[in-house]
Order: structure tokens, then sequence, then C-alpha cells
């Protein structure tokens, strides 16, 4: 099993009524809302939290891109994934990811992402979303229809610029270079493992098959929710006569660890209801541009999670029963995250254990328990797996470390200052 | 009557509502499509030989992925009307249309000589940024679109009922289909470059505005009537952006103008 520890940097100073008097944490959302003096505080917490699970074990880092969104602080993951390069040691570090079609040229991200993977050793994990309509089409200006299309162009450009050595002309519909010829170059090879977070496009479960990487759902509905979609992937992945590893697949769960149920209520469910009924509250007329989702998709009727206007759950009860959150003891925890594991058949999970507006303390305690209560009796849940590495990252066995600053660095001593001769 | 023609086309093939006896008046729907029982149309026929092409996407047109921008579904339309051996008819676009049909009088100057833009898009004027539609719900666009609301309610959102799902999937996929096409014009911001191009226009040219446009208010008019040398504008009076629909017969008669 593949652990990430993953934290989407929501804002945690939302105002009680945000959601009466406000239409949308995403695209439009009240810029003043946002408080820089306070924001200094939230990305350094943040920061500190994601390597905090580094030292616990956690096989994974995880960060994503989003744009003008009140739980997202990660306009660009990559700024994160540097500072989380330098202090951290073990943990993959998984940009999930960088929305391709927004780079312009897109030889941006096959450089970024070089760059992280030559300093973290080989530790990135990378991903390649298409991007939600919100960022994607309202806030970065994309033709909705013409998303996917400059999507797969800026897919074929990065591949290409990592595994081709000798210079080339790439003469695309939206990116036109003479030279590609990237410096610097990815330490994995042919290319860090790739994930793709997808919505349920039935294209996006063919793309993963087509070029063997992890297909990641990314709901905030929770694993019930979870079983008719993660179903059409794995029957398209028997379609094709794919292996059926659990490492093709990664979801994501809000999971909340105390030492028993009660205690759990008691100490999380403000934050899961700050996050449920304030974080995504998004104004469905931004949920999917028309054109966006293919007509295939559409008709399958997996519609986007924003583009209905639930009600929220209401109380902890409806969250827990309803699977959107797996909470409690580590036992319960334990338990429910092995029918997660076993029901989806994923191999990547993506535990979101920093949720909403969590001050750091409640956020290290769950983290702690899940890391030391639950993990470990997690780690075989798919024995005849276990050598499958094609979708996680390979570092160099001897890495780096960033020099004790104090106690002065390198391996040659330093030049000895010399008198200046007097004329 | 209005028949349909289909026609084969380098994109793909596309569906042409057509009819009436008369001069030939081309006309260019908007993102709302056009239906062969549009009251305009119909009411156009009455005097014109209307002939209407439904854009890539709309009605049962096809899709044309091949085509992506501005340039495309000019040289597409300039295609379409020599296909159907038009030959310097009255070209009439609303909105998207219009948009599309000043395009078309800019880039063939001398193949179209009369030319009526209603309510159109194709400028952008920073004062008057228009409505986002792309982000607008269904209950939203019947205020904004018509100078009478509720009239606007019954024509655009009678049938509209998003909490059934046989209804939705079929709604939303029509809506990818015209609005996906309609993007890549009018997405995010409705204007191609037509500012550095309409000076060619030599068409005379008749400009038709409602006097309560909610999407390109009276500047709108005002800068295509600044930009086209010679051209006329006849304001509606309580009309909004849907004109054509909310009041045709002025709209026809400023048609007459031209012949």
């Amino acid at each position: 099993m593949r652990f990430t520890w993953f934290n989407l940097m929501p804002w945690p100073h939302l105002p009680d009524d945000f959601r009466e008097k406000h239409r949308s944490v995403w695209v439009d959302i009240d810029s003043r809302l946002y408080d820089p003096v306070k924001g200094h505080e939230v990305y350094n917490n943040y920061l500190d939290l994601l390597e905090y699970a580094d030292t616990l074990g956690f096989d994974g880092i995880g960060i994503n891109e989003h744009h003008q969104n009140g739980y997202g602080l990660m306009p660009s993951p990559n700024l994160i994934a540097a500072a989380l390069a330098r202090r951290t040691e073990n943990a993959a570090i998984v940009v999930l990811g960088n929305s391709i079609a927004l780079y312009n040229p897109p030889i941006r991200v096959a450089e970024e992402f070089a760059m992280l993977d030559g300093i973290s050793g080989g530790r990135l994990v990378a991903g390649f979303p298409v991007g939600t309509s919100m960022d994607t089409n309202f806030c970065y200006g994309t033709i909705p229809a013409l998303t996917r299309e400059k999507y797969n162009e800026a897919h074929e450009l990065i591949i290409r610029a990592w595994t081709e050595d000798e210079p080339f002309a790439f003469n695309g519909r939206y990116t036109k270079l003479r030279h590609v010829n990237l410096w610097p170059k990815t330490v994995q090879k042919p290319h860090p493992p790739i994930h793709i977070p997808g919505g349920g496009s039935v294209e996006t479960y063919d793309f993963c098959l087509d070029h063997t990487y992890s297909y990641s759902y990314l709901s905030f509905s929770g694993y019930k929710r979870a079983q008719s979609l993660m179903e059409g992937y794995w029957n398209r992945v028997g379609e094709r006569n794919a292996d059926n590893s659990p490492y093709r697949a990664g979801f994501a769960q809000t999971v909340f660890v105390a030492e028993t149920d009660e205690e759990a209520e008691r100490l999380y469910s403000e934050h899961a209801f700050y996050f449920y009924n304030r974080c995504l509250h998004v104004f469905p007329g931004f949920a999917d541009a028309p054109g966006y989702r293919t007509i295939k998709t559409l008709q399958t009727g997996n519609v986007n999670q924003y583009s209905r206007t639930v009600a929220p759950p209401l109380t902890w009860k409806d969250l827990v029963d309803g699977g959107y959150i797996i909470a409690g003891s580590p036992e319960t925890v334990r338990q429910r995250m092995e029918h997660l594991i076993k029901s989806l058949h994923v191999g990547n999970i993506f535990l979101l254990l920093h949720v909403g507006n969590m001050p750091v303390n409640k956020c290290m305690y769950s983290t702690k328990l899940f890391a030391e209560k639950v993990m470990p009796h997690l780690r075989d849940m798919f024995p005849e797996h276990a050598d499958d590495n094609r979708f996680w990252a390979s570092p160099l066995p001897k890495r780096a470390k960033p020099a004790p600053l104090p106690a002065g660095f390198g391996t040659e001593p330093l030049p000895v200052p010399q008198a200046v001769p007097a004329k | 009557m209005i028949d349909l023609i289909k026609l084969p086309t380098h994109h793909g093939e596309i569906h042409v509502l057509q009819g009436g006896t008369g001069k030939d008046v081309v006309f260019l729907h908007g993102a709302s499509g056009l239906e062969a029982d549009n009251p305009f149309l119909v009411k156009l026929a009455q005097k014109y030989r209307v002939t209407a092409p439904l854009l890539p996407g709309f009605g049962e047109s096809a899709e044309c992925a091949s085509i992506r921008d501005m340039q495309d579904v000019t040289l597409h339309t300039l295609d379409v009307l020599e296909a159907l051996g038009l030959k310097k008819p009255i070209l009439a676009g609303h909105s998207m249309g219009g948009m599309i049909a000043a395009e078309m009088a800019a880039v063939a100057p001398n193949e179209v000589d009369k030319l009526v833009l209603i309510a159109s898009a194709g400028l952008w004027i920073e004062a008057y940024p228009a409505p986002d539609i792309f982000s607008l719900l269904p209950k939203e666009f019947p205020p904004l679109m018509f100078h009478d609301a509720e009239f606007g309610q019954k024509v655009m959102t009678a049938d509209i009922n998003i909490n059934d799902p046989a209804f939705l999937i079929p709604f939303l996929v029509n809506n990818s289909r015209t609005m996906g096409m309609a993007g890549k014009f009018l997405f995010p911001i409705p204007e191609r470059g037509l500012k550095d191009r309409i000076h060619r226009i030599k068409a005379r040219t008749i400009l038709v505005w409602g006097d309560s446009d909610r999407i390109y208010p009276a500047p709108y008019a005002h800068a295509f009537k600044d930009a086209i040398p010679g051209a006329e504008l006849v304001i509606v009076a309580e009309a909004g952006h849907m004109v054509p629909i909310e009041k045709p017969n002025p709209v026809i008669a400023a048609i007459g103008r031209l012949g």
C-alpha cells in the first residue's frame, strides 16, 4: 500500500455565514476574505504538517493545484513541492498535479518537474490533471471544448521532452517550439511515475491504460459513493486485458483518528462541517463549462460532483454513515479503511488528514494516530502486488541532505583569505 | 413552410433551414440556436427566401471538431453560402451569428454587400463587460436576455427540469454541443480581433438593437456604428438581447431597408 498524506491547503478563516453571504468558494470568491498576514502563518503551518508526515513514515506527501479557490491555497504546487524537497527525506513528493494545459508553453511543466525530481533525488510522483472546469476554464480561460485537445498536446510534448535525447522541433496546434531540448532532465527514468486525477471521464480511463498511468479519483464524497465510478474503471481495465494491480488506482479519503469514536466526533466535527459546508460551497454555474466534458462522458450520467446543488450533510452521523469521512478510534478507522481498500481495489490512498480549519495540534494528533495505530495494519493488503513499482517513485539510494548551515558545509575547507601585499 | 437541407461540408454534414420566396436573406443564429418553428424565422420567410444554416453542433448539424476558431467558422460559413449558390444575399446575424456575419463581411468584403447585425457579439467594451453566459444557471437567462423577463421565462425555461435525469442528460448533451461550439468564439470573452478587421467591411450595414439589451448594451451598438462606415442603427423599443424573438416585426422592417 502507498499512503500519501495530502493537504489541499484550505483557507481556514472563512466566516461562519460564508454559505449564506457568498455564492462561491471558487472562481469569484470574495478576495477580501484572504488576509495575507494570516496567510503567512497558514502556509508555514501547512508546510510543517506535510514535513511532519514525512517523519512519521507516510509513503508520500501530496499537494495539488487550484486557482481562486477558498479550499486550495496552491495556485503553484511546484513552489510548495520545492520547499518540501529540501525539508523532507523519504516520502515521495506527490504533485497531483500540474494542469498541463494551462502552462504556456507546457514545456515549463517538464522543466519544473525535472527540477523537483532532481532536488528531491527522484522522489517525485507527477500528476497530470486535465484540471477542473473552475480552474481550467473559468479561472484560466481555456476554451472548454478545446481543453482536452490542448491537454493531449501538452502531454505529448512533456513526455517527448523527458524521454528524447536529441533536440526536436514540436509543431503543435497550441504550442510551436523549434528547439525542444530539456535541461535539466529527470532523475527517474524514463520519467517519474504519472498519476491522472479523473472524475469519471471514460476517455481518462483509456488514457491511463494506454500509458500505464495510475488513475486517481479525488472525490470528497467518500468511498461509498465512489463504488460505481471505480467499478467502471476496473471494468475498463478488464475489457482492455490489463493486469488488475491495485496501484493502477488511487483514491482520496477524508480521515479523522482519535482514541475513541466519541473523541473523534468531539475533536473534529466542527472541522468536518467547515469543510463540507463552507469549502465545498461552489456556485453550480462554475461546475462544468459547456463543452468541457465530452459527450460520451455526459451520456454515462457521471456529472460533476458540484453540478447539482445538493444539501450538504448536516450531522456527524450523516458524514460517517454516508462514508464521506472515515472517523473514529484506530480500530474503527482500520476496519473502514480495509473495507475501502478492498471494495475499491485501490493501492494508492490519498489521506485527507488535514480538513478544513483544523488547527495544527489536532491535525498532528490525528495524523500520528493514523501513522502508528492504523497504517501498520493496512500495509499488506495486496501481497501479490508488492513488487509493483510502476506507479511509484524510485528515488536514488543515496540522496543529498540539506547541509547543517551553522556547522558549515561542503567537503573542502573554505579558502583562507590572503592579506593583500602592500605596494 | 421551412424546409431542411442536409449539406455536406469540409468539416462534416450540417443542416440548413430554408423557406419562403423572394430576395435571399441568410440568417445566422445566435448561441441559443434556431428551430424550424422559430417565429422570427417563420415571419421572415413570409417576405424573403430565408436560408439559415445551423452552426455545427446545433440541431442535427455535426459537431465538426475541426472548427476551432473564428477563422474556421468564418470560412466554413462562406463555403456554406457558396455551396448553396447564394450570391450576395442580405446577410443577417444575431448575437454570435452577427459576429460571424461581421467577420465574413470583413474577410470577404467583395462578396458581402448587404449586412444586418442584430445585437451582435464581436466587440468588447471594458466599461460594459458582457455577462459570462457560460456560467449562468438556466433560471438566470430570461431576465438578462429579454426585456420582458416573464415572456423570456416562457420561451426559454418552460420545459426545463434539471432534477429529472431523463431530462438532464439530453439537456446537458445538447448544451455541451451548442455552447461548446459557441465557446470557441465567445469564451471567455466574446472578442476575437474583429476590431482589427472591421474597417474592411464594405457592405451597406444596418444595426438592429433592443433598447434594453443587457448582454451587449447600447454602447456596443454605437461601437459597431462608429467602426462601419455608413452603418445605420435601428433601436427597437421594449426589446432585450433576444430582439428577433421579442419584437420580430421591427427587426424584419429594419432588414427591409436593404431591399
